[in-house]
């Protein structure tokens, strides 16, 4: 797979900003291989009991649908007119200024016209006016409106999932126009279908049944866990007891399950333990895993609204079970975009739990009281701001960091300044990429909403293009070497595109460096960080 | 939901300011407001007929009289020979105001229901006959 | 090759000669009919699309944060643009509205030789956007003089402030400036041309542009152009025009003879006005209603500290915890997990 991705050099010279002489309704879809994911098997699509579940295939002419898919589409569209605000007003005024057009990561790597946010959109507006609108009816094409055919409907699926529903475009529209809210709907609609792709829908099915999307089964994922609280003893000589299903706990901690399983997130895990286990020693809290509600991640919501419902209900129903106080989440992107604008309203009220307070600081987090839920990095940085943490920040001083807002705690929320509080506490040498590619004008890693397979490689690396190249914008001015991030498919995605367009640049997650720096009570004399690199000025040492 | 009130006040209050022109003048009992007569005096309706027709007055006099300022100002010249080969001395004060000397009854009657504000009278004084009405 | 602005110059086009010649020949048509059809249906057509938005639900609170959001009292939150209050929504709307700020941020990425890129402000977009809504705003507002009389003082002083810059050229060949010249009746020229302009020259523009893009801008180009024509150069007969105008508003035009001498030129203008209003509901123009609606920036970002509630919030299906134990029962005990009922309980309930 990864010889068939284009190299850098190809990749930069196949972009091509021209537009093409014929009207964009004139082109045909082309289903290209290294650009789409595959269809999701039909197994997963039937466990969770959505519609016409089959084998299929993208680049096959016959994608196998109901006999009345445009009935069933126009229903479905009809409906969620009805149902969203945002659809209808999204579709109906839109001026194409064009202001959105060159603010797409997949835009900018591909020059693909139809990755344009306005365009995108456009796919389904032009359907719109002719199925809704008394002008498309009327004028048909010049009103810019177009029937609904099968290859409209491929035009659709390619593209709605070449986006990552980063809502960059959103931030630059007069109108807030959200492409991410479009594609939400759109992946919704092509459900209707059975038009999911796998690397979405197995995880999906996956997390229904065990509580994660990677499939982990309870004791398998109290094993995987032990296998790090081995590595934390080895190196730390303390040995870390975690929680998990505890009833009665004072916080039920969430994080997604890509934590568990891969570097470099597994580091991030390990920071969690390590700072857990240092709250319990010194301040006596008490934090609880579970095995049920082992994700935070959601990628439901790149399913449709009732699936993002289904899997997040399990949050609060695990926090009820066990009688904690609040909920903890940790570093994920889109798990932030559902807790912070979707949780409360899908599946609250959450009376059954207390506004958050940090018991050994006494903050009270009154931005969560409602959903009752606060982000791991609040709630270190809270704790750094009240000195409660014993810190020794040199322990970071080989990693050059620099931080990547995601999209979602960004734009979904507008967490920029507690993780960088986090960092800058926790390490000594850090820099921020140029101020229209960080907070909220950040762009994506490229491989979110689902995307991050491995059949799509150079769709992934198109897209994580912009970030990359200001990541190496300052590993080249200040010698950057460690890319800091709070999402975990971040660390999954960022870095094959770091080794792709910026050899040299590692990732890591906050809470890995918060680890790194954090004193654990009896811990023996460190020589190696929680990668086994050896600290700065243990070089020898370590040989 | 809560937010339809706010969305109907929302349109009144726009349907009222797009219609505004109509609710005010029916809210005061408004007439029609034709065009105002203006007010020929014995001299002026004696002449029968000014420097130009009155179609081309009605519209072009302030064209008329910029170019007339021109010549005057700037060339220096003093005469000027309509289409029917009449000459007439290019001057406000001296030919214009000396049949129309009520500026109030025909000046100002069009100017003000038409809302124009000439600059003539910042420089040129409104009565230059000093006539008492 | 794009039929899509000749089309819609074409339309404007015909429409000006229908208006042209029709209007001095059925001036009863062309200067009370169609003028109220538009209001009327302007009126219509923008209720019923309002009303229409307003009937869909909001369920979700889904702004588009711009900014750090309220935490911990000793961040400083960006009240504007990541609003948690009620004022905070209230001034964030207010600048999107009157200041346009969302366009402000635009950037224009440009890929350089070795592949970098670079995002600088481009602010062109915005001060043409700008520019065009005031002017026209104020183009608008100082027409009251048609539709009042006798006029009132603040109408007066908007005409004096936006013909406060003297201009005039006065030459031989060519008198322009009388009467004084209206500066937003330029600006809205001259930005509708701009706005026109880079819809046909930048290319990405070009590409997404639509006839439905292009027809109002033509429509608007044209409604400007009659005007500045009317008032410098051919000139028409204003009291006649006032007189025609009044009668509309004072609902006296039904028993009401169009006054004679109103130029045909006159009648190009109302028609682009009227066609104008008119097609105002059925497209995007509607953006001036929608900008108000839009979910991404009317709701404040306070989505974790109160409850937003969808109205057709349903129960769903989920994996109990309860269905997950039975599952794993046995794989939980044996691994040393916590579980609600030992796999005896869980057996002897199955046989019962």
């Amino acid at each position: 797979m990864a010889d068939e991705t284009p190299k850098p050099s190809e990749l930069l010279s196949k972009i091509d900003y021209h537009t093409p002489s014929t009207h964009w309704m004139d082109v045909p879809v082309n289903i290209r291989k290294g650009m789409y994911c595959y269809a999701s098997n039909p197994k997963s699509v039937e466990y969770l009991g959505l519609p016409n579940a089959r084998a299929w295939n993208p680049i096959e002419e016959d994608w196998k649908l109901p006999e009345n898919w445009q009935q069933i589409l126009h229903e479905g569209f009809k409906e969620r007119l009805e149902k969203f605000r945002s659809i209808k007003v999204f579709m109906d005024i839109c001026v194409r200024c064009g202001a959105c057009a060159d603010k797409c990561h997949f835009f900018i790597g591909t020059g693909d016209p139809k990755n344009m946010p306005v365009l995108r959109a456009e796919l389904l507006r032009s359907v719109y006016r002719n199925d809704f609108t008394l002008m498309g009816k009327l004028l048909g094409r010049f009103a810019g409106a177009r029937p609904m055919s099968l290859a409209v409907l491929k035009e659709w699926w390619y593209y709605l999932f070449q986006c990552t529903e980063c809502r960059r475009c959103s931030l630059y529209c007069p109108y807030g126009i959200d492409t991410a809210e479009i594609t939400m709907f759109g992946r919704e609609l092509l459900n209707l279908l059975g038009l999911n792709i796998d690397w979405i829908a197995t995880p999906v099915a996956n997390c229904y049944r065990t509580g994660n999307h990677l499939g982990i089964q309870p004791h398998a994922f109290k094993d995987m866990l032990e296998f790090f609280v081995d590595d934390i003893e080895e190196i730390t000589g303390v040995r870390v007891e975690p929680n998990f299903n505890k009833k009665g706990a004072d916080i039920l901690f969430i994080t997604p399950s890509g934590d568990v399983f891969a570097d470099p997130g597994t580091y991030t895990c390990m920071g969690y333990l390590m700072l857990f286990h240092f709250l319990k020693e010194k301040y006596g809290l008490d934090v609880t895993w579970s095995t049920y509600a082992s994700e935070g991640g959601n990628f439901g919501s790149f399913t449709s609204h009732e699936t993002m419902k289904r899997l997040n209900a399990k949050m609060y129903l695990e926090a009820k079970r066990l009688g904690v106080k609040w909920i903890l989440g940790g570093e994920c992107g889109h798990m932030w975009l559902v807790i912070n604008q979707y949780m409360d309203t899908m599946n609250g009220p959450a009376d059954f739990l207390e506004v958050p307070v940090n018991p050994i600081t006494g903050t009270r987090f009154d931005n969560a009281a409602s959903t009752k839920m606060v982000h791991l990095s609040e709630f270190t940085a809270d704790l750094i701001k009240h000195g409660k943490l014993d810190l020794k920040p040199e322990r970071n001083d080989n990693k050059i960091l620099t931080f990547h807002d995601s999209c979602n705690p960004s734009r979904g929320m507008g967490m920029f300044d507690e993780p960088r509080y986090v960092i800058k506490n926790v390490a000594n040498h850090f820099y921020d990429m140029p101020a229209n590619t960080i907070r909220e004008h950040t762009f994506c890693c490229g491989s979110g909403s689902g995307l991050n397979a491995g059949e799509n490689m150079e769709e992934r690396m198109a897209g994580g293009l912009p970030r990359a190249n200001a990541v190496k914008y300052v590993h080249e001015k200040y010698g950057v070497n460690m890319l800091a991030c709070v999402c975990a498919i971040d660390r999954a995605a960022l870095p094959a595109s770091m080794a792709y367009w910026v050899p040299g640049m590692q990732v890591t997650g906050v809470t890995e460096l918060v680890a790194n720096a954090l004193v654990l009570p009896g811990e023996q004399e460190r020589t190696t960080d929680l990668r086994g690199e050896p600290l700065p000025g243990m070089e020898e040492a370590d040989e | 939901m809560n937010d339809k009130k706010w969305i109907v006040l929302g349109l009144l209050i726009f349907m009222a300011l797009f219609l505004s022109p109509f609710l005010y003048n029916v809210v005061t009992g408004a007439k029609a407001a034709p065009m105002p007569e203006v007010v020929l005096t014995e001299k002026a309706k004696a002449a029968k007929q000014c420097v130009m027709p009155t179609e081309f007055m009605r519209t072009e006099h302030m064209q008329l009289l910029d170019e007339w300022r021109l010549k005057v100002v700037r060339s220096g010249l003093r005469d000027f020979t309509n289409t029917e080969g009449k000459t007439f001395n290019m001057s406000l004060s001296n030919t214009c105001m000396d049949c129309h000397s009520n500026k109030a009854d025909f000046c100002d009657r069009c100017h003000n229901y038409a809302s124009v504000k000439p600059y003539c009278w910042d420089c040129h004084i409104d009565n230059p006959q000093g006539e008492t009405k | 090759m794009n039929k899509f602005y000749l089309s819609s110059l074409l339309a404007v086009f015909v429409l000006a000669l229908i208006a042209w010649v029709g209007g001095p020949s059925a001036p009863w048509l062309f200067g009370i009919v169609l003028p109220y059809l538009a209001v009327i249906l302007f009126v219509y057509g923008v209720a019923r699309r309002v009303m229409g938005w307003s009937r869909s639900a909001v369920p979700f609170a889904i702004p588009t944060t711009g900014g750090q959001q309220r935490s911990m009292p000793w961040i400083k939150q960006n009240k504007i643009d990541n609003p948690s209050t009620h004022l905070g929504v209230f001034i964030r709307m207010a600048l999107e509205i009157l200041t346009f700020r969302s366009l402000f941020r635009n950037t224009r990425m440009k890929m350089t030789h070795e592949g970098r890129f670079s995002y600088n402000l481009e602010i062109f977009l915005w001060l043409g956007a700008i520019a065009f809504h005031y002017a026209f705003l104020t183009t608008l507002v100082r027409h009251m003089r048609f539709f009042l009389e006798p006029v009132p003082l603040c109408i007066q002083a908007i005409e004096a402030v936006d013909s406060f810059f003297r201009f005039e050229i006065s030459y031989d060949a060519i008198q322009f400036g009388l009467p004084g010249v209206y500066i937003s009746g330029i600006v809205l020229l001259a930005a509708v041309v701009y706005l026109f302009l880079r819809r046909l020259f930048i290319a990405k523009v070009r590409y997404i542009s639509l006839a439905q893009d292009y027809f109002p801008l033509f429509l608007i180009m044209g409604i400007a152009f009659t005007g500045i024509l009317m008032r410098y150069f051919t000139k028409v007969d204003i009291a006649a025009i006032k007189e025609l105008t009044m009668s509309l508003v004072t609902f006296k035009a039904l028993s009401f003879k169009v006054p004679q001498g109103i130029g045909p030129l006159f009648y190009v203008h109302l028609a682009f006005v009227s066609t104008l209003l008119i097609y105002f509901p059925f497209s995007k123009l509607m953006h001036m209603g929608g900008v108000f609606l839009s979910p991404t920036r009317n709701l404040a970002a306070n989505t974790r500290e109160v409850r937003h509630v969808n109205p057709w919030n349903y129960p769903v299906k989920v994996h109990t915890y309860e269905a997950y134990e039975n599952e794993f029962r046995d794989k939980m005990v044996e691994a040393g997990l916590p579980v609600d009922k030992m796999p005896e309980e869980s057996a002897e309930e199955e046989k019962e």
